[in-house]
């Protein structure tokens, strides 16, 4: 039985205690209170928990409004609203003016598999990761989640911090504590025959496919990308060098997402084969979310595939 | 039930809208002189704008132009951000710069003064704009601010008529209601002029009235070009009432230039050197 735990309920833990603790905290949500478990701060902050409607436009603007008079605020909405239908406030309003804005998306990728098209994102990290003083975080499990909340409040930036969140429960990747860095990708398994270079949820799937190959007697290291943007260019050049082929995986659409981030720092500094695992350029529509991953072929089967045909380009 | 609206009848109250007045007729002729320099721009929505611009800057606001980030001051968001040149012209007769630097430098290569305004890089400038029917949402949001700092500045938010051709500016309306943001006061400058003709012909924004009132906010309709009214109309902004006000200001795009003067082939446009000299002949 998988062990499954709610990263979004993770994130909710750490910056409800920042709330409290640092009265520069603005949580800001459209309609969304329950789903990021923030109830309990709507009577405890007051004034500081703004609840906008279903106007995610609005939500962006305002945030960044507080911002200027030098509020930390925190905007809550599905991934899809955040990026998409308020893309323009985000870009403008808060990338544009460097303003610090948390934007916290849930819906990310295919987590939320019975809402369909409309509610899933697989478009996001391309059309964030192209906005200047954009930060891109996304986390593996629920423990890197905490860290990632964390971070959002004490990393020193000018500018929007996006945290890309699922939907539901999700697998645990790390069953303890482990050294977390903003910026610095983790090293979840040492190996010397290619590298698999995963964001997300999508790490959990790298890491069983780790076990696969393992049995048919391939090294893969696995590294897991908790910070899209800044990318790790160290980490991944010297996976590159190391172990001379690389496996990319991402609930992303495979145009313009993560694996093009990490083709482009692998092109330029060391070429060698990649290979991408991601959404085929397609709409995901509708499905349970435990049977979507299969169905569109991010599962340990197709990241252990694509290892296997990475090797075969390998010189 | 009638709105109760406050005249300033006082001794000094005429002096001061000469002064005014005064401003107003400079900030027109910065526009054209401004312009008239570089690679052209916005003149319609620039010159319609300068009273209010006038009665802000130089009698209502606070700031300090030693600490443009001073907490405590008033803010003050163009929504409208195409006519940056009459807003950047405000700002230098304010003292936040000097004007020849806005003159000599605007549209240039690298330069802050622009189009549009990039509060990142112009001194005084509270919030960028560019885009339409951003600026309310960011006022809200400023407005917010005050009133959870407890403090009593005041925002002003400036927004033309295609803002209110945005949706998403009537987000930010019924946000401010619902929120009783009475520190908030949007002045919608309605020149009626979009840049393919009339806002009625092109998509009709009227009744624009009914529309702020059924969002629930007080609002006063004026004649944007009589200063005395303009600024009678921002002194009764209603401090304490819960509601967030609207200042409708009937205005004509171009105005102070006979032959701009309601045409849509000036919302943007380049005067020749004799054009030049014309308007800023007629603006005295």
């Amino acid at each position: 039985m998988v062990e499954l735990a709610d990263e979004v309920k993770a994130y909710s833990d750490v910056i409800c205690a920042l709330a409290e603790e640092h009265e520069e905290i603005v949580l800001l949500v459209a309609d969304m209170t329950k789903p990021y478990f923030l109830m309990p701060m709507v009577e405890k902050l007051g004034r500081r928990f703004i609840n906008t409607g279903v106007a995610e436009q609005n939500l962006m603007g305002i945030s960044a409004g507080l911002a200027t008079c030098g509020k930390r605020a925190y905007a809550h909405t599905y991934t899809p609203f955040a990026v998409l239908r308020a893309c323009e406030q985000v870009r403008d309003d808060i990338a544009y003016t460097e303003q610090r804005v948390v934007i916290a998306g849930m819906c990310s990728g295919i987590n939320m598999g019975t809402g369909g098209s409309t509610h899933q994102a697989t478009e996001d990290i391309g059309i964030l990761r192209a906005m200047p003083h954009m930060v891109i975080m996304t986390p593996a499990d629920a423990r890197e989640s905490a860290k990632i909340a964390r971070a959002s409040y004490e990393i020193d930036h000018k500018g929007p911090i996006f945290i890309r969140l699922g939907r539901y429960p999700t697998p645990v990747v790390y069953q303890e504590d482990y050294d977390w860095e903003f910026g610095k990708g983790v090293t979840v398994r040492e190996g010397k025959d290619l590298t698999i270079i995963a964001t997300g949820h999508m790490v959990y799937y790298a890491l069983e496919a780790t076990k696969i190959l393992e049995k048919e007697g391939i090294d893969a290291r696995l590294i897991d990308i908790h910070t899209i943007k800044p990318i790790d260019r160290e980490i991944i050049v010297k996976a590159a060098e190391e172990t001379g082929a690389i496996v990319t995986a991402e609930e992303h659409n495979v145009l313009g997402g993560f694996g093009a981030a990490v083709s482009e720092v692998v092109v330029q500094e060391c070429p060698v084969p990649v290979e991408m695992v991601g959404i085929r350029d397609l709409w995901c529509s509708v499905g349970p979310t435990e049977e979507m991953y299969e169905k569109f072929e991010l599962t340990e089967p197709y990241v252990a595939e694509a290892a296997r045909k990475v090797l075969k380009r390998k010189k | 039930m009638m709105e109760v609206f406050m005249v300033d009848n006082s001794a000094g109250a005429k002096a001061k809208i000469e002064m005014l007045e005064e401003k107003a007729r400079e900030l027109r002729r910065k526009v054209i002189e401004v312009l008239g320099n570089s690679t052209g721009g916005h003149y319609g929505g620039a010159l319609s704008a300068a009273d209010a611009l006038s009665v802000l800057y130089f009698d209502i606001m606070k700031y300090r132009t030693d600490e443009p980030d001073w907490p405590d001051r008033d803010r003050f968001v163009l929504s409208k951000g195409h006519v940056a040149v009459v807003f950047c012209s405000a700002l230098s007769m304010a003292g936040f710069f000097p004007y020849e630097d806005v003159l000599n430098d605007y549209n240039a290569l690298g330069s802050p003064y622009a189009m549009h305004c990039d509060m990142t890089k112009i001194r005084g400038c509270d919030f960028s704009a560019g885009s339409l029917g951003h600026g309310l949402s960011a006022g809200v949001g400023m407005a917010l601010a005050g009133k959870m700092d407890q403090k009593d500045y005041k925002v002003f938010v400036m927004i033309g008529d295609a803002d209110l051709q945005e949706g998403s500016t009537y987000e930010a309306a019924m946000s401010a209601a619902h929120y009783r943001l009475d520190n908030l006061c949007c002045i919608i400058d309605r020149n009626r002029i979009c840049v393919d003709g009339p806002t009625e012909d092109i998509m009709a924004i009227e009744p624009v009235q009914d529309k702020w009132k059924a969002f629930n906010w007080k609002i006063a309709t004026i004649d944007g070009h009589n200063i005395g009214e303009v600024r009678d109309a921002v002194l009764n902004m209603p401090a304490g009432s819960g509601r967030p006000y609207a200042i409708l200001a009937n205005t004509v795009k171009g105005k102070g230039v006979s032959f701009m003067e309601d045409r849509h082939e000036w919302h943007y446009g380049k005067c020749t050197p004799e054009q030049t000299k014309a308007a800023l002949e007629e603006i005295g």
